[in-house]
């Protein structure tokens, strides 16, 4: 068996120097993130100047939101230059949060429900 | 077998990125995160703790105010400021979001110095940050006084449902203690980056071990998960 297991570090494109990468981006970006979260937080807080009622409220509401959460973590929190296995590793489990969103709704509606139907619209429940 | 079996390289090299690279990082015996260092895995992984414990809350938030009969009071009024004769709505969150923002772009900024082990630039940006945050939760005890003049407890308030209260003091005092552990860490932090710790390899007073420049790494990363926090808290408590 002449086969070799050789693992050396000149592996065509990847860098040598790894170990630790440090994250290192021109400063400007930040300040263009910056600048983004500043427009956004002003579009968010429009929506309630402005008196938007409905679901063009919440629509806008949560896409602000989404946006202003991405542009934190992806250029911020610099997970856009992180590797999948630690991207994955944290923003999958919060799905779960969204799971327990969906169990809660029902049971909002019941308790809401059995309030009405035991309780009446009476002040205090 | 005359040949040579080197399974261990002198320096380390990066397997494949994507999907591949997804599968190989986390089958391996030695480290899944292969380029990122203990400290920092495990500040993400605090942050991904913290956020079922604000996940909750906004949860349960959420579970009161949709099956409560009472009308849930208007936010927007409620947190309402009488400027000049007018009436502002919603102004002081307005300004404490734009704050809180602030101090996560000085943090990135304090970051990437702290890379370039510009130590005094580093420093600067960090008690800045550390000012901003201060200042919010200023403004915040602010909001509290006002609403607690107003008669808003945690069991009642003027306006409508009781849990209003609850999950107001709950939510943002809890946020608020985050800011506020975060501008120590940022004080502690920067005072090391000012003395040089990092350059002089200077060790701990509590761990003995050596600093890193990634520190101020770390310490950006929990401020901008507070800052993270109050975008989801500035959506479902004060808009929606």
């Amino acid at each position: 068996m002449a086969q070799a297991t050789v693992e050396t570090s000149g592996h065509g494109a990847a860098p040598a120097a790894v170990g630790t990468e440090h994250q290192q981006h021109p400063i400007r970006l930040y300040l263009v993130v910056w600048g983004l979260l500043f427009v956004l937080s002003v579009c968010s807080y429009m929506v309630d100047y402005l008196g938007v009622q409905g679901l063009w409220r919440w629509s806008l509401i949560i896409i602000f939101m989404l946006l202003k959460a991405g542009l934190i973590v992806a250029f911020f929190m610099h997970m856009a230059w992180e590797r999948l296995a630690l991207i994955y590793a944290i923003l999958l489990p919060p799905v779960a949060v969204l799971v327990f969103v969906a169990l809660m709704v029902p049971e909002a509606h019941y308790t809401l429900l059995t309030r009405l139907a035991f309780f009446g619209a009476a002040a205090g429940n | 077998m005359a040949q040579v079996v080197q399974t261990h390289s002198p320096k380390p090299h990066l397997p494949p990125d994507g999907r591949q690279g997804f599968v190989s990082d986390w089958a391996s015996d030695q480290q899944v995160f292969k380029n990122v260092s203990w400290g920092k895995a495990m500040m993400w992984i605090f942050l991904l703790s913290d956020t079922f414990i604000f996940g909750c809350f906004l949860i349960a938030y959420m579970t009161a105010r949709m099956s409560t009969v009472v009308p849930w009071p208007n936010p927007s009024e409620v947190f309402a400021l009488t400027i000049a004769g007018h009436e502002v709505p919603l102004i002081l969150i307005a300004i404490m979001t734009f704050v809180l923002i602030s101090s996560s772009g000085t943090m990135a900024m304090a970051v990437n110095y702290g890379y370039r082990r510009e130590r005094r630039m580093t420093a600067i940006l960090m008690l800045l940050t550390a000012i901003f945050g201060a200042t919010f939760v200023g403004m915040q005890a602010f909001e509290w006084t006002k609403l607690i003049h107003e008669g808003v407890r945690p069991w009642e308030n003027p306006w409508g449902a009781a849990q209003f209260g609850s999950s107001f003091f709950m939510i943002t005092g809890f946020h608020g203690t985050h800011v506020t552990i975060g501008v120590i860490f940022l004080l502690i932090i920067a005072r090391k980056v000012w003395r040089g710790d990092f350059d002089t390899e200077r060790r701990g007073f509590f761990t003995s071990r050596k600093g890193r420049y990634e520190i101020v790494e770390i310490t950006g990363l929990y401020w901008h998960f507070v800052d993270l926090v109050w975008v989801f808290i500035f959506a479902f408590f004060y808009l929606w």
